[in-house]
């Protein structure tokens, strides 16, 4: 097994204006008398992508439960998508894969979602741009830019794009999607920004698997850091060399 | 052309009050809130360019203290319907959509965004939820 070292955007304890920044204010904030604030620095420390972080999912497949699907339901309520009945054109946020070993008789069972990759295909092929990679490494579909061409589903790996093909009404207000443009997983984009988890994580955990880890690949102080630093664990079709942000242990 | 001719009928229709109240122009939807430091004027001129400019700054650099959240015009513009709950852009009653009917304007921008406060009954409980932009902040001080 060959595991490609995750790269780091930038070299560890180099640190961006805005990190400066950042723990300046937080400095004067202690330190300063009552009523100084962040805006005494221009108020450039605004809560943004910080590209200093990049953000990831770290998978135990001995943990996953082969039965359960609360990650994908969660999902589902978190954004707001339905199954349409028509399964060949369904949303693919997160699904669950069940795969079994012909030889020894293994069965195992993970959610497979966007796994936003550093060097994402479905980034090179968009002719709009509306393929992005946020600074801190969540591969998101501009929907504003979106033309709903769909090059992108088809040069994705891992088929973690879909297209909506229906009139949509009483979208939830942090998720708004709509006919005619392509969607898949945000890793909760919405919560991640908000200092909380995706729903999946948050699900798994509340089920008492804790098969999903969510953190900061390029902190090695953070969960997911350690736990890939510590334990081996694979890329899907790392072939590819795409250097996805999602990562699968025990698979 | 034909664009700014609506827009100076649309602003003559707003400005000069005797022709509102001849029911010449579009009659706006009282707001909740604060109202904008630009001004009325300066919102009914920019409303869409500042929008725009904001959205890239949430979406693409995952900036969300924006000053004109498309989320957060909702949250404010309420307009109730005769059942007492929050019409949608299908109502003409609808905040955008009133202008937008009288100046023949048509928008995309809620096939994918809710028209609707979504948390309708909390916010109108508590109206300082009503500046909570997100459903996260929502649910944190809930916890709370
Ligand atoms: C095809 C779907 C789609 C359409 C159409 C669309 N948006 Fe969006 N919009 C999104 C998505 C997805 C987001 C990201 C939401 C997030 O991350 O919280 C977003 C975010 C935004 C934001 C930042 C978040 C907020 O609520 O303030 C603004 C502002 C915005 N859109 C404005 C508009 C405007 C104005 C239009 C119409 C001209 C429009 N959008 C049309 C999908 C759409
Ligand atoms: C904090 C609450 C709040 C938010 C958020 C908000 N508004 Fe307003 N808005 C107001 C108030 C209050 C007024 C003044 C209404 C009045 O005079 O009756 C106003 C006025 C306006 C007007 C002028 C109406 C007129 O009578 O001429 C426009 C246009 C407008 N807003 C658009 C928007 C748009 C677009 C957004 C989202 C980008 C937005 N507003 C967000 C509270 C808000
Ligand atoms: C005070 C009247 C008024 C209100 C209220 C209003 N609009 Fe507008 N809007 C206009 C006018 C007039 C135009 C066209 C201006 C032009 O073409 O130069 C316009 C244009 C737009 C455009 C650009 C459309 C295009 O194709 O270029 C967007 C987007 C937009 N409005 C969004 C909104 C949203 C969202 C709301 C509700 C939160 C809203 N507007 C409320 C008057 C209004």
């Amino acid at each position: 097994m060959n595991l490609p070292a995750l790269k780091f955007s930038k070299k560890p304890g180099e640190m961006s204006r805005r990190d400066l920044l950042k723990s300046g204010g937080a400095l004067a904030t202690v330190t300063l008398a009552p009523g100084v604030t962040l805006m005494a620095f221009g108020g450039e420390a605004t809560a943004a992508a910080d590209p200093g972080k990049r953000w990831g999912l770290l998978i135990d497949v001995n943990k996953c439960d082969k039965g359960c699907t609360e990650c994908v339901t969660a999902c589902s309520k978190e954004n707001g998508w339905k199954d349409t009945g028509h399964p060949e054109t369904d949303a693919q946020w997160i699904r669950k894969v069940d795969l079994k070993d012909m030889a020894t008789g293994r069965e195992i069972s993970a959610p497979v979602m966007c796994q936003h990759c550093e060097d994402a295909p479905c980034i090179d092929v968009c002719p709009t741009s509306a393929s992005f990679k946020r600074p801190d490494g969540i591969v998101l579909v501009d929907k504003h830019a979106c033309i709903g061409c769909r090059y992108c589903m088809m040069a994705c790996p891992y088929k973690a794009r879909s297209f909506i093909h229906e009139d949509l009404e009483d979208q939830k207000a942090h998720a708004p999607r709509g006919k005619g443009t392509v969607e898949s997983c945000t890793l909760c984009v919405h919560r991640v920004d908000a200092g909380g988890t995706p729903a999946c994580v948050e699900a798994c955990n509340t089920t008492g698997h804790g098969a999903m880890m969510f953190g900061d690949l390029n902190d090695p102080e953070s969960e997911i850091a350690k736990a890939l630093a510590s334990y081996p664990s694979v890329a899907l079709r790392d072939d590819l060399r795409l250097n996805p942000g999602v990562r699968y242990s025990n698979l | 052309m034909k664009r700014l001719l609506v827009l100076v009928a649309l602003l003559v229709g707003f400005l000069g009050t005797p022709v509102l109240a001849d029911g010449l122009g579009p009659v706006i939807p009282k707001a909740t809130g604060e109202a904008h430091p630009e001004g009325n004027l300066f919102m009914r001129i920019n409303h869409m360019n500042l929008m725009k400019h904001d959205r890239d700054e949430t979406v693409l650099k995952g900036d969300r203290e924006i000053s004109h959240s498309l989320k957060a015009c909702i949250d404010c513009h309420v307009v109730n319907g005769d059942d007492g709950e929050p019409v949608s852009v299908k109502s003409e009653k609808h905040f955008c959509v009133v202008c937008h009917e009288f100046a023949a304007v048509k928008v995309d921008c809620f096939q994918c965004h809710n028209s609707k406060p979504q948390i309708t009954t909390e916010a109108l409980l508590k109206p300082e939820l009503a500046d909570a932009n997100d459903i996260a902040t929502y649910l944190k001080e809930a916890e709370e």
